[in-house]
C-alpha cells in the first residue's frame, strides 16, 4: 500500500527542483520568445562552478559554515548567469532576433552543443563531488519517512525563487515593462521601451536562475558531462504542461509532474520516467496550449 | 510511367558508388554504407523540414528500426535481412500512425520539444531494460539475405549494395514525391495554413501522411545501420543522435533529394577525423559549425550548387 | 434567379462585444453584392462565418439550400464557395506559377497525389491564362515577395477564382492598394467574374468602387443588417447615410491621422 504522505513529501521536494530548473526557462520564453535550449548548459555550468568552489572552499578547514557555503552557491549562480548570460546574448542572440522562434531554437541547441565541450575542457570529463553542505545538514525524521534537511530547504529556495520572481514582475518597475513587452512587444517598443535592454536584463535573470538551479543540486548529485540535457527535457516538459512563459503555470505544472512522479517511484518505479511524459501528453491532448496557455488567433 | 533526366542521374550516381566499392578499402565501405544508411532518416527530417517542422526526435524510428532488426535475429531467430527490415518498418508505421496523430497538431518549438521528449522515452525505457543489455546494448546476430550467408569478407560490400539499392529507390520515390501535389502542399503548409484549408484541402491529412512517411524511412535507416554496425544500443534514441540527424539536414538543405546523401557522407569523413583528434570538441565544431550555416548558408551546402546557376 | 446563399439570425459575440446580431440575408446567383460599413461593423465577422473560419454563435447558414454552420473552410471551398483575404494569403517563398497549380492541384482533387507530378502543361497553360488575364504574367516565375502590394492582392483573387467556384467572398480587395490600381484591379476583378458568371459578395470601404460594380448593397453597422437594396436605396437612406457614408468621410480623413 502506498503511503500518501510519504508520496506527498517526494512530490514537494522534487517539484521545487522542477519549479527552480524551469522558471529561467518559462521567464526567457515568456519575454522573448526563445525556448532557450542552452538552459540546460546553464543549469551544468551553476553545477560545475558550484562544485569547484565547494571544493575550494571546504578545503580551508572544519570551520567552515553552511550558511556561508550557501551565499557562495548564490554567488556561483549570480556570476554564471552574469558572464555565460551576458556573452551568449549580446554576442550571438542579439542578431537572431526576429527571426522564427524555431531557427532560435536550433542557435541555442549550437550553443548547447558549444557549451557542453567548452565544459569538459574546463572541467575534465570526471566527475566532481561537493557533498559537505549536504551532510552538514543531516536527515530528519518526518514519521513516514526521513528526508534529507538539504532538500528540504530547496523547497524554501524554490518559494523564495518564486516568490521573488512575482514581486519582480508585478511590483517592480522592471517587471511592469517586461509585463507590457509581454503583451505586446511592437507596441511597447513604440511606445519607447527600451526592448533590447529589457532581453538582456530577462536572459541574465533566466540565466542566473538556471546556473543557480544547478548549483544548489550540485551538493545532491554527482556533477558529471551530460547533466544539462536531461534537465532541458523536463524542464520542457514542466512548462508545457502550464502553458510557455507563465510562471504560474510553470509552478502549477512542477507540482503536477513532481507529485505524479513521486507517486510513480512509490507504486510503479519503472514507470518513473515514462509517466512525466505520459502526463505531458495526456494535459497537451486536452489543452493543446497547455494549462495556462491561449491560443493565438491569426488575422486573415 | 517516363523516367526523366534527374532520374537517370540518381541511378548513375548509385550504380558508380555500387562499383566503385571494389576498389575502396574495408573501413571505407563500412563508413559510407553507415553514412548512407543514416542519410535516409535525414531523408525523413528533411521531409519534415519542407513542410515546415524540424523534428529532433526522428532518432526514435531510427532506434526502432535497428532494435526490430536486433530483437527479431535474438528472440525470434529470424535471421534474413530483407524481412528484419521489414519488420523494423512494420513496427515504426503502427507507432507513427499513432504519435502522427497527436503531433501534427503541433508546430515550431511544440512539434520539435514533443518529438524529443518521445524518442527520449524510448531512450529511458531501453535503458532500464536489462532484458536488452541496457546502456550497452546486444549484438545483431549473423544475417543472411533471401537464403544466402555472405562470407566474413562479403559482408561489408553485401550491406553497402543494399543500403544503396534501398538508397536509390527512396531517393527515386523522394524525387517524384517532392515533385508530386502533396509534396508542393508540404512546403505550401510551411508557407501559410489558413490559405491551404481554403483551397479545400487537409492539412492534417498532408502532414500525418508526410510524417508517416518520413517515419517510415527513418525506420528503414536504423535497420540498416544495426546491420552495418552489427549491433544497437539506446544510444540510437538519445538526442544526440536526433540532432545529428538535424545538423546533417541543415548541412544539406532542403534543395535537392540528393543532399541529405551528400551531407552525410561529408559529416562521416570529417567526424571520423575529429574524433580520434579532438574528441573533446567534436560538439563544438559541429555548433559552431551550425551557426555558421544558420548565418551564411540557410538553405545548407546545396545552395552553393543552385546560387551559381541563379546569377547566370 | 435561384438563391444560393441565405442566412437566418446570424449572431457572433466575443465576450461580451456584439459582432453580429441576427443577420439574415438572401442572395441570389449571378449577384453582385457589395458589403459596407464603419470599421468593426461586423463586415468581415460576416464573410469569416460564412465562410467557416468562425463558427456562428448563433443562426443558421445555406449554400445551395444546404446548412453549412458548422462546416470549416475546407469543406466549404470543395462545395464551390471561395474567398480572399483583406490580407492576402499567399505562399510566398513559393513562385507565382507554383501558387497558382498548388489551387489547381486542389481544386481538381482535394485529396492530391503522392507520386503525380503537380506540374502539367494542361495546369500550367490554365495557370497562364488567368495570369494573363489579371496582367500577372510578368511575374509568372517571381516568388511571391518579389511582388507589389497590388499584384499580391490579384493573386490572392486568382487563387480563390481559379478552382472555379460558384460563389465568390471578397474582402476588401482594394485596401493596401494604391489609388491609381483601385480601378484596373477592380476592372481586372469584374471581367473575370462575369466571364465565369460568379456571385460575388464584397466587402469594400471605398462608396465609389462599391456603387461602380454592385447590383445590390449590404449596409452593416454595430453588427446590424440596416440596409439592403439597390445602391441607390442604399446610398439615399438615412440612417446609413448617418451611420456609414457620412461618418465614413470623416473616419477615412481621421484614419489618416
Amino acid at each position: 500500500m502506498p503511503n500518501f504522505d510519504a508520496i506527498l513529501i517526494d512530490g514537494l521536494i522534487y517539484a521545487s527542483w522542477l519549479f527552480l530548473v524551469a522558471a529561467g526557462l518559462t521567464v526567457i520564453y515568456g519575454v522573448m520568445r526563445i525556448l532557450n535550449m542552452a538552459h540546460g548548459s546553464f543549469y551544468a555550468l551553476g553545477a560545475y562552478t558550484a562544485a569547484s568552489m565547494l571544493g575550494w572552499y571546504y578545503a580551508g578547514g572544519s570551520d567552515s559554515s553552511v550558511l556561508l557555503a550557501f551565499l557562495l552557491l548564490i554567488g556561483c549562480a549570480v556570476l554564471v548567469g552574469l558572464v555565460a548570460g551576458l556573452l551568449i546574448e549580446r554576442g550571438l542572440l542579439r542578431f537572431m532576433y526576429g527571426r522564427d522562434e524555431i531557427l532560435m531554437l536550433i542557435v541555442t541547441y549550437a550553443t548547447l552543443l558549444i557549451l557542453e565541450d567548452v565544459i569538459k575542457l574546463v572541467w575534465g570529463v570526471n566527475p566532481y563531488f561537493a557533498f559537505q553542505p549536504y551532510v552538514a545538514l543531516g536527515r530528519m525524521d518526518l514519521g513516514v519517512l526521513t528526508v534529507a534537511r538539504y532538500d528540504l530547504m530547496l523547497v524554501g529556495l524554490a518559494a523564495l525563487v518564486g516568490g521573488g520572481l512575482w514581486y519582480w514582475l508585478e511590483r517592480t518597475k522592471t517587471g511592469k515593462i517586461l509585463r507590457s513587452i509581454i503583451h505586446d512587444r511592437e507596441v511597447s517598443a513604440a511606445m519607447g521601451v527600451n526592448v533590447k535592454l529589457m532581453f538582456t536584463i530577462t536572459f541574465i535573470v533566466g540565466a542566473s536562475l538556471g546556473a543557480l538551479a544547478g548549483a544548489f543540486t550540485a551538493p545532491a548529485i554527482s556533477v558529471v558531462p551530460g547533466i544539462g540535457i536531461e534537465v532541458i527535457i523536463i524542464a520542457f516538459a514542466v512548462v508545457v504542461i502550464g502553458g510557455l512563459g507563465s510562471i504560474s503555470g510553470a509552478l502549477v505544472g512542477a507540482l503536477i509532474v513532481g507529485l505524479t512522479r513521486a507517486a510513480a517511484v512509490h507504486t510503479v518505479p519503472h514507470l518513473e520516467l515514462f509517466i512525466i511524459y505520459a502526463v505531458m501528453a495526456a494535459v497537451l491532448l486536452v489543452r493543446p496550449h497547455g494549462l495556462f496557455g491561449q491560443p493565438v488567433a491569426r488575422k486573415i | 510511367m517516363r523516367v526523366d533526366k534527374s532520374e537517370y542521374l540518381i541511378m548513375g550516381a548509385f550504380l558508380l558508388l555500387a562499383g566503385s566499392a571494389f576498389f575502396l578499402p574495408n573501413w571505407l565501405v563500412y563508413l559510407l554504407a553507415l553514412a548512407l544508411a543514416k542519410a535516409l532518416v535525414v531523408q525523413g527530417v528533411v521531409m519534415l523540414m519542407r513542410a515546415g517542422l524540424v523534428s529532433f526526435g526522428q532518432g526514435l524510428y531510427f532506434c526502432i528500426g535497428g532494435y526490430a532488426v536486433g530483437m527479431g535475429g535474438v528472440f525470434l531467430g529470424i535471421s534474413d535481412a530483407l524481412l528484419l527490415i521489414l519488420m523494423g518498418l512494420g513496427c515504426s508505421v503502427i507507432l507513427a500512425m499513432v504519435l502522427g496523430l497527436l503531433l501534427t497538431r503541433y508546430r515550431e518549438i511544440f512539434f520539435a520539444m514533443l518529438t524529443l521528449a518521445f524518442s527520449m522515452i524510448l531512450y529511458g525505457l531501453l535503458v532500464r531494460s536489462h532484458g536488452l543489455g541496457s546502456t550497452d546494448g546486444f549484438n545483431v546476430i549473423r544475417w543472411s539475405i533471401l537464403g544466402w550467408t555472405p562470407a566474413r569478407g562479403q559482408v561489408g560490400i553485401t550491406i553497402l549494395w543494399m543500403t544503396l539499392a534501398f538508397g536509390l529507390v527512396i531517393a527515386l520515390f523522394l524525387n517524384r514525391y517532392f515533385r508530386s501535389g502533396i509534396g508542393l502542399a508540404c512546403e505550401a503548409i510551411r508557407e501559410n495554413e489558413v490559405r491551404v484549408e481554403y483551397m479545400g484541402v487537409s492539412r492534417q491529412r498532408v502532414l500525418y501522411i508526410n510524417y508517416v512517411i518520413a517515419c517510415s524511412i527513418g525506420a528503414i535507416g536504423g535497420s540498416l545501420s544495426a546491420l552495418v554496425a552489427g549491433h544497437v544500443d539506446p544510444e540510437m534514441a538519445y538526442w544526440a543522435m536526433s540532432g545529428e540527424f538535424v545538423f546533417i539536414a541543415l548541412l544539406g538543405g532542403t534543395g535537392h533529394v540528393a543532399a541529405p546523401f551528400i551531407a552525410a557522407v561529408i559529416f562521416a569523413l570529417v567526424r571520423t577525423y575529429a574524433v580520434e583528434h579532438v574528441p573533446n570538441a567534436w560538439q563544438m565544431i559541429l555548433g559552431i559549425t551550425l551557426l555558421l550555416i544558420i548565418l551564411f548558408l540557410p538553405k545548407g551546402i546545396w545552395s552553393l550548387f543552385t546560387r551559381k546557376r541563379r546569377t547566370v | 434567379m435561384a438563391e444560393i446563399l441565405k442566412t437566418e439570425g446570424l449572431c457572433r459575440y466575443f465576450g461580451a462585444v456584439t459582432a453580429a446580431e441576427n443577420i439574415s440575408v438572401s442572395i441570389a446567383a449571378g449577384e453582385v453584392v457589395g458589403v459596407i460599413g464603419a470599421n468593426g461593423a461586423g463586415k468581415t465577422t460576416f464573410i469569416n462565418m460564412v465562410t467557416g473560419y468562425l463558427p456562428p454563435s448563433a443562426g443558421n447558414i445555406w449554400f445551395n439550400g444546404e446548412t453549412i454552420r458548422g462546416l470549416g473552410p475546407r469543406k466549404l471551398t470543395r462545395q464551390g464557395l471561395a474567398r480572399s483575404f483583406q490580407i492576402p494569403q499567399l505562399f510566398l517563398e513559393l513562385t507565382v506559377m507554383e501558387n497558382l497549380l498548388i489551387a489547381l492541384n486542389a481544386a481538381e482533387n482535394p485529396a492530391l497525389s503522392l507520386i503525380q507530378p503537380f506540374r502539367t502543361s494542361g495546369r500550367e497553360s490554365q495557370a497562364e491564362r488567368i495570369l494573363e488575364q489579371m496582367g500577372l504574367g510578368r511575374y509568372r516565375d517571381e516568388n511571391v515577395t518579389a511582388m507589389p502590394q497590388g499584384a499580391r492582392k490579384l493573386l490572392d483573387i486568382a487563387m480563390a477564382m481559379i478552382g472555379k467556384p460558384r460563389m465568390l467572398l471578397l474582402d476588401e480587395p482594394t485596401s493596401g492598394v494604391s489609388v491609381d490600381e483601385k480601378y484596373p484591379l477592380m476592372d481586372t476583378v469584374m471581367d473575370v467574374v462575369q466571364q465565369q458568371n460568379l456571385t460575388v459578395l464584397f466587402v469594400e470601404h471605398d462608396m465609389e468602387i462599391v456603387r461602380r460594380y454592385v447590383s445590390r448593397i449590404l449596409a452593416f453597422a454595430h453588427g446590424e443588417i440596416i440596409g439592403d437594396g439597390t445602391p441607390d436605396e442604399v446610398m439615399n437612406d438615412e440612417r446609413v447615410q448617418e451611420q456609414i457614408t457620412g461618418r465614413h468621410q470623416g473616419a477615412a480623413a481621421a484614419g489618416g491621422a
